[in-house]
């Protein structure tokens, strides 16, 4: 009886040894060696493995990161320049700042502004749809509301609201990683800057028709009047294919263009006070007087000068 | 004689094809017709007429956009009155031209009489400009260029057409009443294309419940005596008309996976395709009439019609005049039940190949999917041996390298999974993005070579 | 008018629907059951009822308070378990066992892999070889047939299967176990004690052909399962007629045919495929054979479904469909 316990107990001590000596060995030979900066960076990283950098996954990015020594083709939207600076620390390189970026939805649609013209019956998948037809309006270019944006983002930052069944944006969650922008086959996410204390101001509606055909389809859709790009003293307005564009980096969130706007297609969010329609058309009718006087004046000017010079 | 049939899956639903002894009625023409610049597979094509122009019926509007794509022709004589995009039954913009009618008057050199010409002429490259001109395009649903698919790349050699006039789809009819209106048009029209492969020999294949059309075709093709044309019955299965099938069916040969129908010496084409191939070669009559049937399981029979209409005809036009749209219709489908575009737009136009205005009722709204319970019928059913439950689910996880492997890329949609899950799963509406992606994933691949 | 609908093609459905096939199911089981009411009278009316009931409301409980969504509950799937649980137990079932089982079957074996459609394991099957090894007593006393139908002389206490197993491992012979058993080899066909089910062999054929017309299951499963266990028995009963049973016992005696028929043909833990099918009937008839001529339990049909069970997926891997165009 104590034999075979002291045996027992004698033989798995030897395999026991036996085995992690084998291991041991195993570790040494076959260890791979690794830039420890590597898991350092990784380390520093969200960790989300979302992929809005571009590469496959946090551990990807760091590796491609280290492999090149700068951080040229590296910028990881969800930990911003926070955690850029503190990757370009342990690689001992600089990194540019970039402004924050959100996901815009860029469509307005509104169940109310944009009638549905028949019922789509099938896999609730906007690539589905969209390969199918037109869609269920007489917009092609809007959102189609099967919500494959929201099942996209890996954050929770998308939900679509019931009552329009528009996509929304939750900017506290959104990491601007362009998931969301990806998945739309009708491409109406856009990345944009954040704005100064999340100001910004866009156009929500990307219906290239002509006017009459895009106001039929949809109450809210830019028709392409081009009213927004007269108005707009900083050129951050342009029209192509009828409809507006913002460019963020020329807008001084004036909001002018959103009063003209005669759809209401433009948006501004996180102002501090709504817009006063009124108070801005009047600013802008006043500068337009203002412009004209001044253009009479010289041009009152130049006739006397002509006088002048031909007398 | 043995009945012939494809060997993997395939399903059997009700044919139901309600207008089978409608004869065919010819259409009044319409204040307005649209003609799509978009009427083939390939390049669109460019019109050359422009706004105020006069056409004559049969007159070219539009050249071919590419070596794959088509002439237009204007289907009325009148005046062109607009070119731009209008909506197709899709809902999609596409390039139009709009023709108002005035008259009925055909341009010079078509022959409008209704005498057979039996004789063939022997030039095949005369044969093929003919078919060119006219603007010829497979009507059995892929529209494909008649003249491009009849002139096989140097090196390979037909060694059978096959003609398809299965009609597996439920419902239509149009493919059975030409093939006893037209009977020894269809037949002159095999020979013509006979002609053109070098000769080979031409198989009619015909299913099984059409005996009609059956005893017809045998009839005048021992009546017109044209050399190495058979007529093969063929078993009622869905779907026996697809081109893969069919040649499985009729030479039990199998196209390899990307090949082409012609890598086993087969070119397959539809019937109505062989009556347009005679009107274009024997008459000189280009591509601007094909029939349609109007039917669906909502309308009593004596409001089922087949008819002869002119292309670019609005198909509210043809609703219209069949009597509206009947009470309880839920969907309305161009071509059959199985592969047809359900319509979102009844004021598009129709194009060389419309062949129905299918009124379905509350048989085709979709069920809520439950889950799969592996039945394994998807499977079964799948004429491609695919394994559609597999394919799903790879799509949904995104492994587009597995899909490619187990073969997303040959399935050809033509709804078998779909009809026969018992689960309601939506499984080909998420295979064809699936199909969709391998393909560009291949392509990608191919052009980095 | 109403706004038209738009849908990707297919346009039409077939008529068969999960819930049509579990209908069809039911009512091939329904001639086994009146049978065995027939036999065992008021306590099988009994058992079924609980198992039945049981099934369906914990599997709607589950779906709607645990799990929170509602659109997994699957009624007439697990109508299904409930009577091939039922038809899986002794007609002498307390009704807490049942109960139990239903638990087991809907609760651990079906809902917690995700409900209908994601279970590896049959889910009845699962709860029969829980309570039997939980509560084996109860679960073995297979009750003398006292039903509706009177003149049948039954034999009482273990099943056929049981008491050659007893005697066997107590060293006798097959024959000597018959005589002293006052039984000879025609009443043990005839007088089979056991559970709802397992009575009346042509009362289950009758069923399966049922399923065969109407295509809701393939051949081939049943067939390889009843082919091994024939061909194992008639080899060794040649070779040994004394210690190892024949194949006609084998095949009308315990579970088998039930097994064969409806448990292992369910489609969410049976392969796709016909060679699929093949290997996993004859997986299963090995397994049988096995546990009868060699195992401490009389009866293997459970066991053999369930260890198969889990080969399904690699099953499932290994055989394909035979593909269009790449010979």
């Amino acid at each position: 009886m104590t034999n075979t316990i002291i045996w027992t107990v004698a033989i798995l001590t030897v395999l026991g040894l036996v085995l992690s000596l084998i291991l041991f060995w195993v570790a040494r030979k076959f260890r791979v060696e690794e830039d420890p900066r590597i898991d350092e960076i990784e380390k520093t990283l969200p960790g989300a493995n979302c992929g809005g950098c571009g590469f496959a996954g946090c551990r990807a990015f760091a590796d491609a990161a280290v492999k090149a020594g700068n951080l040229d083709s590296n910028y990881c939207p969800v930990g911003g320049n926070e955690v850029m600076k503190k990757v370009a620390d342990i690689l001992g390189c600089t990194v540019k700042e970039s402004a924050p970026m959100v996901a815009v939805v860029r469509c307005n649609g509104t169940c109310e502004a944009r009638p549905k013209t028949n019922v789509y019956q099938g896999e609730m998948s906007c690539k589905v749809k969209a390969a199918l037809y037109g869609g269920d309006t007489l917009c092609i270019f809007g959102c189609l509301g099967c919500g494959d944006c929201v099942n996209a983002c890996a954050f929770g930052a998308l939900s679509m609201d019931p009552a329009t069944g528009l996509p929304v944006v939750d900017e506290s969650k959104c990491t601007a990683c362009g998931k969301c922008a990806a998945a739309c086959p009708k491409r109406i996410i856009e990345l944009r800057p954040k704005g100064p204390r999340g100001m910004r101001e866009y156009v929500s509606c990307i219906n290239k028709d002509k006017g009459p055909s895009a106001r039929k389809a949809c109450a809210s859709a830019c028709i392409g009047c081009g009213l927004c790009e007269k108005t707009c003293t900083h050129g951050a307005v342009t029209v192509a294919d009828n409809v507006a564009y913002i460019d963020p980096a020329k807008c001084k969130l004036c909001r002018e263009c959103e009063a003209v706007c005669p759809t209401g297609a433009i948006h501004g969010v996180n102002f501090p006070k709504p817009l006063d329609k009124d108070a801005v058309k009047k600013r802008i009718a006043d500068r337009k007087a203002k412009a004209a006087e001044a253009a009479k004046a010289a041009a009152a000017a130049q006739e006397v000068k002509k006088e002048e010079s031909n007398g | 004689m043995a009945k012939l049939t494809f060997s993997i899956g395939g399903i059997h639903p009700a044919d139901s094809k309600l207008a089978r002894d409608c004869k065919i009625e010819t259409l009044p023409l319409p204040p307005k017709v649209y003609v799509s610049m978009f009427q083939h597979l390939g390049a669109m094509a460019k019109p050359i007429v422009a706004v105020g122009d006069s056409v004559k019926a049969g007159q070219i509007i539009a050249e071919p956009g590419g070596f794959i794509s088509a002439y237009v022709h204007s289907p009325v004589s009148g005046k062109v009155t607009a070119i731009g995009p209008r909506k197709d039954l899709a809902g999609f913009n596409q390039m139009h031209v709009e023709i108002e009618v005035q008259g009925d008057e055909w341009a010079d050199g078509i022959d409008l009489s209704p005498d057979l010409v039996t004789a063939i002429p022997e030039d095949k490259q005369f044969i093929l400009d003919r078919i060119k001109m006219c603007g010829v395009v497979g009507l059995g649903g892929a529209t494909f260029p008649t003249h491009v698919k009849l002139n096989p790349p140097p090196g390979k050699t037909a060694e059978c057409l096959i003609l398809n006039g299965a009609e597996c789809e439920p419902f239509l009819t149009s493919d059975y009443r030409i093939l006893l209106e037209r009977t020894d048009e269809i037949v002159v029209g095999a020979a013509i294309m006979q002609k053109v492969l070098g000769g080979c020999p031409c198989v009619i294949g015909i299913e099984e419940n059409k005996p009609g059309a059956i005893a017809a075709v045998k009839a005048s093709v021992a009546r017109l005596a044209y050399p190495g044309i058979r007529v093969e019955t063929l078993k009622k299965r869905y779907p026996q008309g697809g081109e893969k099938q069919l040649i499985d069916a009729v030479m039990h040969r199998q196209v390899r996976s990307g090949g082409l129908p012609i890598d086993v010496g087969a070119v397959v084409q539809n019937v109505a395709t062989s009556l347009a191939v005679y009107e274009a070669v024997q008459k000189n009559k280009p591509l601007v009439t094909n029939t349609l049937t109007v039917t669906g399981d909502v309308i009593d029979p004596a409001r089922q019609h087949n008819y002869l209409f002119r292309i670019g005809m609005p198909l509210s036009y043809i609703a219209e005049y069949a009597g509206g749209i009947p009470e309880g219709t839920v969907k309305i489908v161009s071509g059959g039940p199985m592969m047809g575009k359900a319509i979102a737009n009844m004021d598009a136009a129709t194009v060389k190949g419309s062949s129905s205005i299918l009124y379905l009722g509350d048989a085709t709204k979709r069920h809520a999917a439950t889950p799969c319970i592996s039945c394994g019928r998807c499977a079964d059913a799948c004429p491609m041996g695919l394994e559609p439950f597999l394919l799903k689910r790879l799509y949904s996880a995104g492994d587009v390298a597995a899909l490619e492997q187990n073969a997303a890329q040959d399935c050809i949609e033509c709804g078998c999974c779909q009809y026969s899950c018992p689960a309601y799963v939506p499984l080909l509406d998420n295979i064809r993005m699936a199909k969709a992606q391998v393909m560009g994933v291949i392509r990608a691949r191919n052009a980095k070579k | 008018m109403d706004k038209l609908t738009v849908s990707p093609s297919p346009h039409l459905h077939a008529p068969a629907s999960t819930a049509s096939i579990m209908r069809d199911v039911i009512i091939a089981l329904t001639p086994a059951m009146v049978v065995s009411i027939l036999f065992y009278g008021w306590s099988e009316i009994m058992v079924l009822a609980v198992g039945a009931v049981s099934c369906v409301a914990i599997e709607w409980l589950i779906a709607r308070y645990l799990m929170k969504r509602p659109d997994l509950f699957s009624g007439w799937s697990a109508l299904v378990t409930g009577i091939l649980l039922s038809m899986n137990l002794p007609s002498t079932s307390p009704w807490w066992m049942i109960v139990i089982g239903a638990v087991v079957a809907i609760g651990v074996a079906k809902m917690s892999f995700g409900g209908l459609g994601q279970n590896l394991f049959n889910p009845a099957i699962t709860a029969r070889v829980f309570l039997l090894i939980s509560f084996p007593v109860q679960m073995t006393n297979w009750s003398v047939p006292d039903g509706f139908i009177g003149g049948v002389d039954a034999v009482s206490g273990a099943t056929p299967l049981g008491v050659i197993k007893e005697g066997l491992k107590a060293g006798e012979s097959i024959s000597e176990v018959l005589s002293a058993n006052g039984m000879d080899a025609h009443s043990l066909l005839r007088d089979i004690g056991g559970s709802g089910g397992e009575i009346s062999a042509q009362a289950l054929l009758a069923g399966f052909i049922y399923l065969l017309v109407r295509k809701v299951v393939k051949p081939w499963i049943p067939l390889s399962i009843l082919g091994t266990i024939a061909i194992v028995a008639a080899i060794f009963h040649g070779v040994d007629p004394e210690h190892f049973t024949g194949p006609n016992f084998n095949l009308m005696t315990g579970g088998v045919l039930l097994g064969a028929f409806f448990m292992a043909t369910d489609y969410v833990t049976s392969p796709m495929s016909n060679w699929g099918g093949v290997v996993f009937g004859v997986g299963i008839g090995l397994i049988v054979m096995m546990i009868r001529y060699f195992g401490s339990y009389p009866e293997g049909m459970s066991f053999a479904i369930l260890i198969m069970n889990c080969f399904v997926p690699l099953i499932n891997r290994a055989f394909h469909q035979k593909k269009y165009g790449r010979a």
